[in-house]
């Protein structure tokens, strides 16, 4: 009797500590792609920085262009965009970690998080939304056309400042 | 008998305080960085030693006003390399320097220069929108400065990275086409660097605002009157 109390007591002990190992611990996941892929520019906070860095706390952006986020944290984004009413125009790489794409699955963890934080408030995604949100998300090719676009102009303002660049320098 | 017990490391409390006590205003000083000469005087006599100093530079800065080692002279300066458009470090490496600039924002004993390392694509008005976008509103606080478009801009500005101690490099696979590690250096009055900090490691940033401080007390040490007629 003694003896089976111990060996279901040691049983108890092993379930408990192989337990945790049964879930995953992706319950904090949207907030670690958040702090390795995402805080470097929008802040620990989602701050945002001047008006370089857009901010993501508090930002109107997100409740009006909800279904095209997946596609912009997968792609990147380039060019004039407007948020709280301040018009922001860098580039944001394409969200990665570790050189890899993030999967539906990370997408949606890392969108509930910020979207659920810092002022945000949102309906909780689902991956199979992200999933077909991120089907109407252009391919590379479209998406380096975009790019070399932007390029184009930026180098025409350059070409113009840079006789009066030339002459201050001398 | 257990008093005496306790009495013993509140007297060496005491006597190690007192001797710290001078001694760390002597430890106050930051070292200077880079490698130094050893020169033999020619009349016998002890050997100068001739410290390294930041390299010379010449630049133009959103202002569109020239920018070299003389802009600084008896002050202190702290320097980056940035450029306009890069994705990568740069948005948290000057994010972390605008929190060292506010406090000093105003301040006339110490000025900041970003170098941008892609002088092709950031002109005047580029580094003027970067540094407006940021909240720098007075370009002799905080420049941000170009080496010129021609050719040879480029290899200069790398060069200079390489003399305040930091690593930018075109390299097509970084985010952004450019490799650059986000050293700050803090110079001091004389031109010489004084302190290395990492940007992107907040303990470094904090250790930056920490020394500044004793740098700025050393330089009035050696402007006294500059510092009266403030």
């Amino acid at each position: 009797m003694m003896r089976r109390c111990l060996g279901l007591g040691a049983l108890g002990v092993v379930a408990a500590l192989s337990l945790p190992g049964c879930f995953s611990n992706n319950r904090h996941q949207g907030a670690r792609i958040y702090a390795e892929a995402c805080a470097g520019c929008h802040g620990d906070a989602g701050q945002g920085l001047g008006r370089l860095i857009p901010p993501i706390a508090g930002a109107d952006y997100l409740a009006l262009h909800r279904a095209e986020l997946p596609c912009m944290l997968r792609r990147g984004v380039h060019g004039p965009m407007t948020v709280n009413g301040i018009l922001y125009n860098q580039v944001m790489p394409a969200a990665r970690i570790d050189d890899k794409q993030l999967s539906p699955a990370r997408l949606t963890n890392l969108l509930n998080y910020i979207e659920n934080n810092w002022g945000n408030h949102a309906a909780p995604r689902t991956i199979q939304e992200v999933e077909r949100q991120l089907t109407a998300c252009p391919n590379v090719g479209e998406a380096d056309k975009a790019i070399n676009l932007g390029a184009l102009h930026s180098s025409k303002k350059v070409v113009i400042l840079s006789v009066a660049e030339a002459s201050l320098l001398r | 008998m257990s008093n005496r017990f306790w009495l013993a490391p509140a007297l060496a409390a005491v006597l190690l305080t007192a001797c710290s006590g001078p001694s760390a205003d002597q430890a106050a000083r930051l070292p200077i960085l880079g490698e130094r000469d050893v020169r033999p005087n020619p009349n016998g006599g002890p050997a100068d030693t001739i410290f390294a100093t930041a390299p010379a530079f010449k630049a133009v800065d959103q202002a569109g006003q020239p920018v070299t080692n003389q802009t600084f002279a008896g002050r202190a300066y702290i320097t980056d390399f940035f450029f306009a458009t890069c994705p990568g470090i740069c948005p948290k490496m000057n994010g972390a320097l605008l929190t060292v600039f506010k406090p000093y924002a105003t301040d006339p004993r110490v000025a900041f220069v970003s170098f941008t390392i892609d002088p092709a694509h950031d002109s005047l008005l580029v580094l003027n929108d970067y540094a407006q976008r940021l909240g720098v509103t007075d370009a002799a606080r905080w420049h941000f400065v170009t080496t010129g478009r021609s050719a040879t801009a480029r290899d200069t500005v790398y060069g200079l990275a390489k003399g305040f101690f930091t690593a930018a490099q075109p390299d097509k696979a970084a985010p952004g086409g450019f490799a650059h590690n986000g050293t700050f250096a803090l110079v001091d009055d004389q031109g010489h660097i004084r302190g290395l900090y990492d940007s992107l490691n907040a303990n470094e940033v904090a250790r930056l605002q920490k020394e500044l401080p004793v740098l700025l007390a050393e330089i009035a040490e050696r402007h006294p009157q500059a510092t009266a007629a403030k």
